[in-house]
């Protein structure tokens, strides 16, 4: 099949294959953003927390009078040991996917002068760095002895374990070991490294810094209570939360529990990332809309096209064109369009890209996005255009013999 | 001459049932989704408070120090007031009316035995509020004046927390108690939401929140009340809320009229002049700004980047949709060359020709529209489903409603342009000769 004849009976109908290659242009373009944009939602939605997620819940109380607080956490801690199935309970500030509680901005020196960015502090109790299931990289736990009374949210000076990330923001290239930061006047040195530990509500940062925590031990008390971490078997951890949310009501009557924040951390997780998979999901719908009306223009334009050409199709095949040729007339048309968009779309997807930058947190288009897109389309043209194809090919040679 | 061009039209187009049908389609698929986005952020951008809007005034200082730098992320601290500043504000009386306030989450105990303690929002503000924003009251009024400087222990309540502790009695006089404090209610305000929250922190979800109890800040600050919005410090801060270099209130003000506005901008600019002189503020003075509550709006940004990506994908959908009805339209019209050099034969103009072919587009709009209609609704449905705080408020009025068959027709029409424009330029002699 020789693509000249195609291409000088397109040129006669100029308009028609602009306009059908300028809808598949703004498909493509379309089409390679909205695909990226789901990956990055989906990514964001994947985040590694750092912690063991299925083993995992957290009790959270409020309302109860500030200066109980130590009585608190040592009612509800005795409370919450006494059910069945728990392997641990400490008292923490916050968890992954909950209600932040201790972000805050750090500097590089004392002064205060060189900002270093704004980190979330886990401020937790003992137990707590083994119930979380935190994985040690460089350096060391903590030890129990490093679990110091705190004044104010944070220990005055203390050692912590940052993550892998944070460390290579802070000082990179160099051991993070032995390192100091500072919070206003808190003082704080580092001790060992973490692979993961993400910030509550990762959002704030922007998605580089989502792993930018600090693991600070701290004995419970007037500044840390109100929040306990559950760690239980999987199998059993449902059971173990109702339990527990059935318990505060005998052991801590004055403290009212926060059932939003009460959760499973998988639970809080899922409702963390509600929106994000509501946005996943409204983009699925417009690619898929669009292929759709792409696929109906091509139906459109290719029926027309048979009805139009009818005459000079029965001509060709009374002279001797097989069906095959007629069809893959058609074929070879509608590729050549859908190149012709396809080509004019990356230059838009492109630019859309740039623009989408402006506006939203976005990495640059990978450039393996734009084959696939093209695929896609091609594959697309050819679905599209094989039902008007098949009917032109089957008009009969008769048709030629027939005056109008 | 209409209506015989609405007859061609109509058999035109069930001549070729399936390309009418994708054409609707089309058409009704990409009006359906933008009208869908176009919904969600004209109810976002709604007046909250309308016919008063244009009276309500947002100040805004500058107390920053020079070396300041704003985290990209985080909430900017120069949108509220420190203390000093929103009291220095409210005590000078420059405005018709002003106030101060700021939210505050309480725990509400009740006398009922058959309550648990529960938690409720409201606002901690001063007298001038209820007056300035017009809050409308079912029992007893706001506090005075002198109740702020007193610090008394007066609350008002919203009729539904009105109702869920004391029932349909008048609740003036009763006690409520509020963080292990007695409260005595002196008034009951009518369950006023304005849409969005715009008094409201940046923090709150202001399209679903609603204040359901209003006290007397000097009060909250004495019992030292927690605030639910943003406190930002930019020197050590140890809890102190009085401290001039911690923000957490907002000021809000009510001007008559341009005159007025005129004064209290100056005003704002002399009383930074003198912070400055007196070494509290460090940036120029110029920087004090009087918002208009739209406009205030405008720059808090309320429409999510998320809302204004899915608005611009939906209307990028449209513009696909648009060039697809272009390439079906002009495949149609040119099909009828035939039909077209005919009638140019027996003395149709041009411009007739022309009419003709755009009523049919017209046509095509309106039933696209009012399949975009349908499509919307489903759409604005699944807008209600998602777990936004806005989600609720996603329902078409019936602007929207006229809007939608506007924009479909106007959509259609303007797809028609270059169809109609290449059917009415057809020759009519070449086409006759191949009849």
């Amino acid at each position: 099949m020789q693509i000249q004849p195609v291409l000088s009976a397109l040129r006669r109908h100029r308009l028609a294959t602009l306009l059908i290659a300028l809808e598949i242009a703004l498909a493509c373009a379309v089409l390679c953003n909205a695909c990226f944009l789901i990956a990055n939602r989906v990514g964001l939605m994947h985040v590694d927390s750092g912690v063991d997620e299925r083993s995992l819940a957290t009790i959270s109380l409020t309302g109860y009078d500030d200066a109980k607080s130590t009585d608190l956490n040592a009612r509800v801690t005795s409370g919450l040991r006494a059910i069945p199935g728990v392997q641990s309970v400490s008292v923490i500030n916050q968890v992954p996917f909950g209600e932040h509680a201790g972000t805050a901005g750090i500097t590089l020196d004392s002064a205060g002068k060189q900002f270093g960015g704004v980190v979330d502090f886990y401020v937790a109790g003992p137990e707590s760095f083994k119930a979380l299931g935190l994985q040690v990289v460089e350096g060391r736990a903590p030890s129990s002895d490093e679990y110091q009374p705190l004044q104010q949210f944070v220990p005055s000076n203390a050692n912590v374990l940052v993550t892998r990330t944070l460390a290579d923001h802070l000082w990179p290239g160099v051991d993070a070991l032995g390192k100091e930061f500072w919070c206003d006047k808190f003082h704080f040195r580092v001790v060992g490294v973490v692979a993961n530990l993400a910030k509550a509500e990762g959002s704030e940062g922007g998605p580089s810094t989502i792993q930018w925590s600090v693991f600070t031990p701290a004995q419970p008390g007037p500044n840390l209570s109100g929040r306990y971490l559950l760690r239980a078997d999987p199998s059993q951890l449902w059971r173990v939360l109702r339990d527990a949310r059935a318990a505060i009501a005998t052991v801590a009557p004055d403290a009212v529990v926060d059932q939003l924040q009460s959760q499973t951390i998988t639970d809080l997780r899922e409702r963390h990332f509600r929106q994000d998979r509501v946005m996943a999901g409204m983009l699925i719908g417009v690619i898929v809309a669009l292929l759709l009306v792409t696929a109906l223009g091509i139906v459109g334009l290719a029926s027309f096209w048979v009805a139009q050409r009818r005459r000079q199709i029965g001509i060709r095949r009374a002279i001797g064109a097989t069906r095959g040729d007629i069809l893959h007339y058609f074929q070879i048309e509608n590729f050549l369009i859908v190149t012709f968009g396809i080509v004019l779309g990356m230059v838009l997807a492109y630019a859309l890209n740039l623009l989408l930058m402006t506006q939203y947190e976005l990495p640059r288009l990978p450039l393996y996005y734009l084959p696939i897109g093209a695929l896609i389309l091609w594959g697309l043209g050819q679905l599209a255009v094989l039902g008007p194809a098949m009917r032109a090919a089957a008009v009969p040679p008769v048709v030629a013999t027939r005056s109008v | 001459m209409f209506g015989y061009y609405l007859d061609l039209a109509l058999r035109s187009l069930k001549r070729n049932k399936v390309l009418t049908a994708l054409m609707v389609l089309a058409i009704g698929l990409g009006i359906g989704a933008s009208m869908t986005m176009v919904t969600v952020l004209h109810v976002m951008s709604g007046d909250p408070l309308p016919g008063r809007s244009g009276e309500i005034y947002y100040p805004h200082l500058d107390p920053l120090p020079l070396d300041y730098h704003k985290s990209e992320y985080g909430p900017d601290p120069g949108v509220n007031f420190s203390w000093p500043d929103a009291m220095a504000l409210v005590s000078a009386h420059r405005a018709e009316r002003q106030a101060a306030m700021a939210g505050g989450h309480l725990l509400v105990k009740p006398e009922r035995t058959d309550l648990r303690p529960f938690y409720v929002d409201g606002h901690y503000t001063t007298a001038d509020f209820f007056a300035m924003f017009g809050v409308p009251f079912v029992h007893g009024q706001g506090w005075a004046a002198s109740a702020d400087g007193a610090r008394e222990h007066v609350v008002v309540l919203s009729e539904t927390l009105g109702r869920k502790l004391f029932g349909s009695a008048d609740a003036t006089g009763r006690m409520v108690r509020l963080n292990d404090t007695d409260f005595r209610v002196v008034g009951v305000a009518a369950d006023w939401r304005p849409q969005p929250l715009f008094y409201a922190d940046a923090s709150a979800r202001v399209f679903s929140a609603a204040d359901q109890f209003f006290v007397p800040l000097s009060a909250a600050l004495d019992l030292k009340f927690d605030t639910s919005g943003n406190v930002s410090a930019w020197s050590s801060f140890d809890g102190d809320m009085k401290s001039p270099t911690v923000t957490w209130l907002q000021v809000w003000v009510q001007l008559k009229d341009s005159t007025q506005v005129a004064a209290y901008r100056q005003f704002l600019i002399d009383y930074s002049t003198n912070q400055k002189r007196l070494g509290r503020f460090e940036r120029a003075p110029g920087n004090a700004h009087l918002y208009g509550l739209m406009e205030w709006l405008d720059h808090q940004k309320l429409v999510p980047a998320d809302v204004r990506l899915q608005l611009w994908l939906a209307l990028g959908f449209l513009l696909v949709c648009m060039v697809n009805i272009v390439a079906l339209l002009l495949a149609k019209f040119l099909r009828r060359s035939g039909e077209v050099s005919v009638r140019r034969a027996l003395g149709a103009r041009r411009r007739d020709i022309f009419q003709q072919m755009g009523v049919e587009s017209m046509v095509i709009g309106l039933a696209g529209g009012v399949l975009g209609l349908v499509i919307a609704q489903v759409g604005l449905w699944s807008v209600r489903r998602r777990p936004d705080d806005y989600a609720h408020l996603a329902q078409m009025d019936p602007s929207m409603l006229i809007g939608t068959l506007l924009l479909a027709v106007f959509a259609s029409m303007l797809a028609g342009l270059l169809p109609a424009w290449r059917a009415c330029r057809i020759t009519p002699a070449l086409q006759l000769k191949t009849l």
